[in-house]
């Protein structure tokens, strides 16, 4: 598949950015781990701010933007459009948390608005790797892999983010500010293995549709093409026939790996086991900006490797 | 309104015939010129005299070489492929606007072009790929079964049928109702052994190919020398005299 910038875009960032809404919204409703106002409000801005740049991203990805609207309409069926609807809805309880922190309101209503938030932001990471599972004609999303790997990258970013909002503002180191990189650490852990499974599962995987299957001449033999429908490309080869990344695949795996959770899990035990508060900012700033960029690259290798099977009617797999 | 609609008893389809296909193109290209004027056009063509053309069709025909097994020979074939209008298909479902739709009342898939926001997820639901996006005209489009055509009452009887079908100079494309067991063409599918393509999708094409009938002989097709064996002591009395006279 044809990896798109706009999408690349608005999926790693939109869940980093729901991730640490989901991270506010449980700090304020388990309330006891204290971090401080000003890194609560940061961490909320900041994840408002990331998810609407990604909606804004997926925007332009549209061919028409101005009729987008119209893709609320169809939750009932649609995870594209149930995506729209649980981020949207998503800042409701953001706003509201923000407003009630920014206001001192220590009421018991954080508490439940940070447990709406937390819900609502999980909601929609769910809906936004809902768009790909439910694709059938795409293996390498159609899994129980990827699920998991949205929820958990969404999360890992989340965390190195809101660890160094913590370190760089939370300057009385606040218990939750001392716990952060263990979270970023148990994360990167967790993502490095679900990456690896996930990439043994694709490698695997002997897809049950063929060319034979896909004109149903099977019973006469096996099926090459002879001659293709048309000389030049079209919409359909351009953009499920996508072809560069199997030259690099194995490289550009290693180095998303590496930056993704390799950078972050190191940072966080150096950390850990380095007690410096400016140590820690630095860690948590390379631990940022590398996770995200892992991302970039693992996001780009999910739509540049994933097959279609529409290409077997092409015969450019043995199978899909 | 992208919930599919409960199964019609009407199914408005096409049964394509790989025996005669020929794969002339015919159908591809009256049915691009029919739906370039149609309701569902125009079909744009990006860089259509340059170098590299890009435009939606919303037929395409495949030349396939098929190896030929034990028992059936080495082929050739000539497979047209379009929207199957499927009777569950994800295309439509997975559409967040409602600009994808399935008919109630014949099982049509068509796109409301004024609904499409262009995300293309319909094109990447497509198993088949059906549907093809028009850069200039930022929508997908795909084959309406020529929707403007078949129910169009101010054309004769005789053309209210898909221009693929129209246009077949061997009549390898077929179109009716598949929905009814009793139509000509659920007839033809029985007797034919019509078939789905990839029915493991499980999106249950309502359109059907008709397979190759089996070549006369497997060998028949190759080009061997052929042992000569004629016994003259049964030949007519002419025919053994000549024998001797040339044995000679």
């Amino acid at each position: 598949m044809r990896p798109t910038f706009a999408i690349i875009f608005f999926t790693v960032i939109s869940g980093c950015g729901f991730g640490l809404l989901f991270l506010a919204g449980v700090v304020c409703c388990a309330n006891a781990m204290g971090a401080s106002r000003a890194g609560l409000l940061t961490a909320l801005g900041v994840g408002m701010f990331f998810a609407a740049a990604g909606l804004l991203s997926s925007l332009l990805h549209l061919a028409q933007p101005q009729r987008a609207w119209r893709a609320f309409g169809q939750w009932r069926s649609s995870w594209l459009s149930r995506e729209g609807v649980a981020s949207i809805l998503t800042f409701a309880p953001a706003l509201a948390l923000f407003w009630m922190i920014w206001k001192h309101d220590v009421s018991g209503g954080t508490r439940s608005v940070g447990a709406a938030l937390a819900l609502m932001s999980f909601v929609t990471v769910v809906c936004t790797a809902g768009i790909y599972t439910s694709l059938k004609t795409i293996r390498a999303w159609h899994n129980g892999y990827v699920l998991p790997g949205y929820l958990l990258f969404g999360a890992l970013s989340a965390s190195c983010w809101f660890w160094m909002i913590l370190v760089l503002i939370d300057s009385r180191s606040s218990r939750i500010a001392v716990f952060a990189p263990w979270i970023v650490l148990v994360l990167a852990v967790a993502s490095f293995a679900i990456k690896l499974a996930y990439w043994r599962f694709v490698d695997r995987y002997v897809g049950e549709s063929t060319p034979e299957t896909a004109t149903g001449l099977g019973r006469f033999g096996k099926v090459s093409t002879f001659e293709a429908p048309h000389t030049e490309e079209n919409y359909l080869t351009h953009e499920m026939g996508f072809v560069l990344a199997r030259k690099h695949g194995a490289r550009l795996r290693m180095i998303a790996l590496g930056l993704l959770a390799v950078v972050p899990g190191m940072g966080a035990i150096s950390s850990i086991v380095v007690q410096s508060q400016s140590f820690a900012a630095v860690c948590a700033i390379a631990a940022s900006v590398c996770v995200v960029a892992g991302l970039f690259v693992e996001r780009w290798l999910f739509f540049a490797q994933a097959k279609h099977v529409v290409m077997l009617f092409y015969t450019r797999f043995e199978n899909a | 309104m992208t919930m599919l609609p409960p199964p019609s008893p009407k199914k408005l389809g096409l049964v394509i015939d790989l025996d005669t296909c020929v794969g002339c193109h015919a159908c591809a290209v009256a049915c691009k010129e029919w739906n370039d004027g149609g309701q569902f056009g125009p079909l744009p063509d990006e860089h259509a005299y340059e170098k590299n053309p890009l435009g939606v069709w919303f037929n395409r025909v495949h030349s396939y070489e098929v190896t030929g097994t034990e028992k059936t020979s080495a082929m050739t074939v000539h497979f047209p492929r379009s929207c199957l209008h499927c009777e569950t298909p994800d295309c439509v479902t997975v559409c967040p606007t409602g600009a994808s739709y399935k008919r109630a009342e014949d099982g049509i898939v068509l796109v409301d072009e004024d609904k499409c926001i262009g995300c293309q997820l319909c094109a990447w639901a497509c198993p088949y790929g059906a549907r093809e996006f028009s850069e200039p005209r930022g929508v997908m489009q795909k084959c309406t079964l020529c929707v403007d055509r078949i129910y169009n009452e101010t054309f004769e009887e005789y053309d209210r049928q898909p221009a693929c079908v129209m246009a077949c100079p061997t009549r390898a494309r077929h179109f009716g109702d598949l929905g009814d067991a009793n139509s000509p063409i659920s007839k033809l599918v029985a007797e034919r052994g019509g078939y789905d393509l990839m029915p493991e999708t499980g999106y249950k094409p309502v359109n059907k190919y008709l397979p190759p009938r089996p070549r006369k002989d497997a060998n028949a097709s190759r080009v061997q020398a052929r042992e000569e064996k004629v016994d003259f002591s049964t030949a007519p009395p002419l025919l053994r005299w000549m024998d001797k006279l040339l044995s000679r």
